[in-house]
C-alpha cells in the first residue's frame, strides 16, 4: 500500500548494455524524479522483474514475483526503458518476452537506439512499445515518458485528479529545473 | 584572477569547443544542465566512464586489428558501442571517425580501418587534452556548484 500520492515516486527499470547510458539515463530520470533501477542486460532485467528462463511463474508457489492478491508484479517497476542493440537478449527481444509474459505485459515499455530505421521502430510499436526515442537521449524524451506511467501502475484511481499536474509538468520548459515530489509541483 | 573572470573564461572556452566541434552543443550543454547540488560533478563523472571504456573497447578494437584474418564483424561491433558513447557525451569529431571507420568495416578494408583507428585514437587524445583543461578551469572557476 502507498503512504500517499505525495510521497509516491515512479520506479523505471533502464536497461543498456553501454556503462555510460547507463549513467546517463539514470541520470536524466533521477532529475525527473524517477528511482531508477539500472542493470546492463535484457537478462538481469527478466531476473530483476522476477521472470526467470520460464514464462510466469505464477503457478509456482514459492515464486516471489508474483503477489497473490493481482497479476502485478513484487517489484514495483511502472515503466521499463530499454536499449534496441544489446549483445544476447536485444531489447526487441526483452520487449517481446514482457509482453507475452501474464504479469509482466502491462508494463509500459519504451526502446531507445541510436539507429533512426523505420522498419525496426514500427516493429518495435506493432510488438506494444509506447514510444521510440533516438539515441543520445534527451530531457525532452524522458518528459514523455509520465504519461504512459500512469496507465501501467495502481494509481490510475489518482490519474484523474492529478492529469492536470501531469500535463504541466510535459509543457515544463527543459531548461526548468522543476523538482516535484511525486505529485506536487514545487515551482 | 575573480570569480566571474573565471567564469568567463570557462563559458568561453565551452563555446570554443563546440565551435570547433570538438563537443556538440545541444548534447554537451544539457550533460551540464543535469549538474545540480546534489549531483554537482556529472559531467566530469560521465566524460571519466567514457575514458575508461573507451580505453577497454581500445584494446578490443587492438587485439580484433591484429587478428588473422582481420575480424570485420567484431570490429565493427566494437566501434558501433563506442561510437555510441562518443555521441552520448557530445564528442561529435570522435563519433564522426567512428562513422568512417565503420564504414572501413563493412567493406572490408583493412588498411582503412588500421588508418581510421590511429583517426579515432588521435582525436579522442585531443579532446581529453582539451576537456582536462575545461574541468580544471571550471575547478577554479568554482563552477561545481550550479545556481
Amino acid at each position: 500500500m502507498r503512504v500517499g500520492a505525495a510521497e509516491a515516486q515512479f520506479h523505471v527499470l533502464a536497461v543498456d548494455d553501454s556503462i555510460i547510458d547507463r549513467k546517463l539515463i539514470e541520470r536524466l530520470l533521477k532529475t525527473s524524479s524517477y528511482q531508477v533501477t539500472a542493470v546492463d542486460s535484457g537478462i538481469k532485467a527478466l531476473e530483476f522483474l522476477g521472470l526467470n528462463d520460464e514464462e510466469d511463474q505464477s503457478d509456482i508457489a514459492e515464486a516471489p514475483s508474483v503477489s497473490p492478491n493481482n497479476h502485478h508484479q513484487d517489484v514495483d517497476v511502472n515503466l521499463i526503458i530499454t536499449d534496441y542493440c544489446m549483445p544476447g537478449m536485444t531489447g526487441y527481444d526483452l520487449l517481446r518476452k514482457i509482453k507475452e509474459s501474464k504479469s509482466l505485459k502491462d508494463i509500459p515499455v519504451v526502446i531507445m537506439s541510436s539507429e533512426n530505421e523505420p522498419s525496426r521502430i514500427n516493429r518495435c510499436l506493432e510488438e506494444g512499445a509506447e514510444e521510440f526515442f533516438l539515441k543520445p537521449v534527451k530531457l525532452s524524451d524522458v518528459n514523455k515518458l509520465r504519461p504512459h506511467m500512469m496507465k501501467g501502475t495502481s494509481m490510475e484511481d489518482e490519474g484523474n485528479i492529478n492529469e492536470g499536474k501531469a500535463m504541466e509538468d510535459i509543457q515544463t520548459p527543459e531548461r526548468t529545473r522543476t523538482i516535484y515530489n511525486g505529485f506536487d509541483v514545487l515551482s | 584572477m575573480d570569480r566571474n573572470q573565471l567564469r568567463r573564461q570557462v563559458a568561453h572556452m565551452r563555446s570554443s569547443l563546440i565551435e570547433q566541434h570538438y563537443l556538440d552543443q545541444q548534447q554537451f550543454v544539457q550533460l551540464e544542465d543535469l549538474e545540480d547540488d546534489s549531483n554537482p560533478n556529472f559531467v566530469e563523472e560521465i566524460v571519466t566512464l567514457f575514458y575508461k571504456d573507451s580505453s577497454r573497447l581500445f584494446q578490443k578494437i587492438d587485439q580484433a586489428l591484429h587478428s588473422v584474418p582481420m575480424d570485420f564483424a567484431r570490429l565493427d561491433d566494437y566501434v558501433h558501442q563506442f561510437k555510441g558513447s562518443s555521441s552520448s557525451i557530445g564528442a561529435i569529431k570522435v563519433k564522426n571517425e567512428c562513422t568512417q571507420f565503420k564504414e572501413f568495416c563493412l567493406a572490408g578494408n583493412a588498411e582503412g580501418c588500421l588508418r581510421a583507428f590511429q583517426r579515432v585514437k588521435h582525436e579522442h587524445e585531443a579532446l581529453k587534452r582539451q576537456l582536462e583543461t575545461y574541468f580544471q578551469l571550471r575547478r577554479q572557476a568554482g563552477m561545481a556548484q550550479r545556481s
